[in-house]
């Protein structure tokens, strides 16, 4: 359906302003992107891992939410929806209430890749209409920046620090979308705060679903990532132009790109913008630039072949 | 009208549940809990219910799911043992934190290690400080009775706490047993509707739960509030328990005593081994002493002023603990509340402590009698029937 953004800044944004995410956050852009594409007039119902969202938007007594929230602990976001949404069923069938009812997670990477991975595991193999989206920062950053599952390989955080024995995190970041795409539901989409229009279209279709869906959405973290807080969107942009987060969505089970990248850009073009990387460029780290180039090239390849570009 | 049956202790917490036909039922399997999820998955099966069940991938996840669904309006219930209630530590506390009426059966299980699938208390004990209300049962009959109080408990507006109703895993569990079971109008009637203020479903009313507690400082009041609705449970659990009896025939309290009246020697335990400590009362009277038992039903929150009362005229108090402290001489968590009790009392009777029965090892009359034989003043914790 034809998306018009004269129509789209009429609507009332389900997170409101004042919150205390910081500055060049990409956490509430997220947020209010996927939210703005939820059906008119319906009820949304939030579950939020513990995260900065959480501890941000929702400070007692004050609360930025103008759906329905629930923040129950870390792990357990994706539990917490499903009780709800079944409980949802459970009371519509017996007619007590009868209103259009939304589901929707917000989790970070932590709370998604590494702690809350069993439960969203759950979530989606028992089919809950509910979508999950996890908002993807490569740490943990309301802890104050730590590698997580999601961190890419040579990043500096504070427990993967660079050192004499270190070039930062000496992993590479697991494949979290395409885990989700593994359970067979019926839609998983990786999306990047810089494209609305991508991610708008994303979210319209997950919650059209009637399934589990999720979104992993890249939103960078100005303070973890060490870079200035007004280029949110310009590093995101270079992460899908440079390939390391590539825009795609499997629906169904076909696998299908929706940023095509005609011209893919270096990585140091992504890394020497942000402080997180700066070591990776002293002689005594040499090689993970390449390392890091040769993943993600693997990994685009890959990607490629699934969404029938090659 | 009331039906006699016989059933094991599982199917019997099932039967509780068909009646209350709870909205969501998230559960996860674990010995000796198993058979309640199974048969009433059975139940859902069969469309004996209206319920919408979550077969969650951990009990973690299951108290997580009660909580979405409990904060939605809907009436939750749930059920586990030992290493499933152990798992769902962190979440016990936020369900009542956030004040949600989630009632749960555990079926008591050890904890490991080592391995064992048998009773003693070490899981639930592990969780009275959690901020649940909890009620021990001897045999199959309170085990439903109490799941069907615990129902009114937990959503009593002067309350609003979750219930957890432990039944001994094994010996209740998987014991058949004689009950007599209310029928299915009275329980509808007794246990009422449910609808709970603030619901994440009211369209109407957007509502926040968990909001984060970072700039202004409320968890002090909030956990305040929260002690005054365990403060006000006992009077909830009386009257509750007083109208259950009108219905049933059997009425209920913090705790039922056994020949208490002239006694001078009191046992107090929890759960199944109240049944041999009767007949182990009876022994003892038969060779003269005294003897008398009192069984606590009500654990959370905890009868301490009821408790120094009823036993204010005994000389001596040997009390049975199921787990274990393992804090030194202090001896088992029954024991270390009961003494507590009596800190206040004019006449303080000597109290000694019997832990028994860990990892399922076997209480019997003799072993009882062989308990208050051993009674003496320098002797606090005994540790009955172990092979030292």
């Amino acid at each position: 359906m034809a998306i018009k953004l004269s129509e789209i800044v009429k609507k009332t944004d389900h997170l409101a302003g004042g919150h205390r995410l910081c500055p060049g956050c990409g956490a509430s852009i997220a947020v209010r992107q996927i939210l703005l594409a939820a059906p008119e007039n319906s009820h949304i119902v939030v579950s939020g891992a513990t995260s900065c969202l959480a501890v941000s938007t929702a400070i007692y007594p004050y609360n930025a939410w103008r759906v329905s929230f629930i923040h129950s602990a870390f792990e357990n976001a994706a539990a917490t929806i499903s009780g709800a949404e079944t409980a949802y069923r459970a009371l519509k069938k017996q007619g007590k209430i009868n209103k259009d009812t939304y589901f929707v997670v917000f989790a970070g990477d932590g709370g998604t890749y590494d702690i809350g991975f069993q439960a969203l595991s759950g979530m989606l193999e028992r089919g809950h209409r509910a979508l999950y989206v996890c908002y993807n920062n490569e740490a943990y950053m309301n802890t104050g920046i730590q590698r997580s599952g999601a961190t890419q390989l040579g990043t500096w955080t504070t427990t993967s620090p660079h050192g004499e024995k270190s070039s930062g995190k000496a992993e590479n970041r697991k494949d979290l979308t395409a885990i989700a795409a593994a359970h067979n539901i019926p839609y998983v989409a990786q999306a990047g705060i810089h494209n609305w229009r991508d991610t708008f279209t994303k979210a319209q279709k997950a919650f059209q679903t009637d399934g589990a869906t999720l979104i992993n959405i890249l939103a960078p973290c100005q303070r973890g990532w060490r870079y200035p807080m007004e280029k949110t969107i310009e590093i995101t942009k270079l992460a899908t132009e440079t390939c390391i987060w590539p825009l795609y969505e499997v629906e169904d089970g076909i696998w299908r790109l929706t940023q095509k990248i005609r011209n893919k850009k270096p990585i140091r073009e992504y890394l020497e913008l942000q402080g997180r990387f700066s070591h990776l460029f002293k002689p005594e780290n040499e090689g993970v630039i390449d390392q890091l180039q040769a993943f993600i090239d693997k990994q685009y390849e890959r990607l490629l072949e699934r969404c029938g570009e090659k | 009208m009331q039906r006699t049956v016989a059933l094991v202790g599982t199917d019997a917490v099932a039967e509780a549940m068909r009646q209350i036909n709870p909205d969501v039922v998230p559960a996860y399997p674990i010995t000796p809990q198993t058979s309640i999820v199974e048969t009433f998955s059975q139940m859902v099966a069969d469309g004996a219910v209206n319920t919408e069940m979550i077969n969650v991938e951990s009990e973690h996840s299951a108290m997580s799911a009660a909580i979405g669904a409990a904060a939605s309006g809907a009436r939750v219930m749930t059920a586990t043992s030992s290493q499933g209630l152990a798992l769902m530590w962190e979440i016990l506390y936020i369900a009542s934190g956030l004040r949600l009426p989630i009632v749960m059966t555990n079926v008591n299980r050890t904890l490991s290690s080592p391995v064992n699938i048998h009773c003693d208390h070490s899981d639930s004990m592990g969780a009275r400080d959690s901020g649940w209300i909890q009620l021990y049962s001897e045999n199959a009959q309170e085990a439903y009775d109490n799941i069907l109080q615990a129902i009114r408990i937990a959503e009593h507006k002067d309350v609003l706490l979750p219930v957890m109703v432990m039944m001994d895993g094994f010996i209740i569990s998987h014991s058949i047993d004689r009950l007599d079971l209310i029928d299915d109008e009275a329980a509808g009637k007794f246990i009422g509707t449910h609808k709970l203020e603030n619901s994440l479903l009211d369209d109407q009313n957007p509502t926040s739960w968990g909001s984060f507690d970072g700039l202004h400082g409320y968890y002090f009041e909030v956990k305040r509030a929260q002690a005054e609705g365990m403060k006000n449970a006992p009077a909830a659990i009386k009257q509750i328990g007083e109208e259950y009896g009108r219905i049933s025939g059997r009425p209920y309290s913090f705790f039922e005593t056994y020949k208490m009246d002239d006694a001078d020697l009191a046992l107090i335990a929890l759960g199944s081994a109240a049944g041999t400590m009767k007949a182990a009362v009876d022994e003892l009277r038969a060779k003269g002493v005294r003897a008398g038992l009192l069984k606590l039903r009500m654990y959370r929150p905890f009868p301490s002023k009821e408790l120094a009362a009823a036993l204010s005229h005994v000389s001596t108090v040997a009390v049975f603990d199921r787990s274990d402290t393992l804090a030194g001489e202090l001896g088992g968590p029954v024991f270390v509340e009961t003494r507590s009790s009596f800190y206040d009392a004019e006449k303080r009777p000597l109290i000694q402590n019997f832990i028994y029965g860990l990892g399922g090892r076997d209480l019997n009359v003799d072993l009882i009698l062989q308990a208050v034989a051993s009674i003496k003043s320098n002797n606090l914790v005994t540790y009955l029937g172990v092979r030292e």
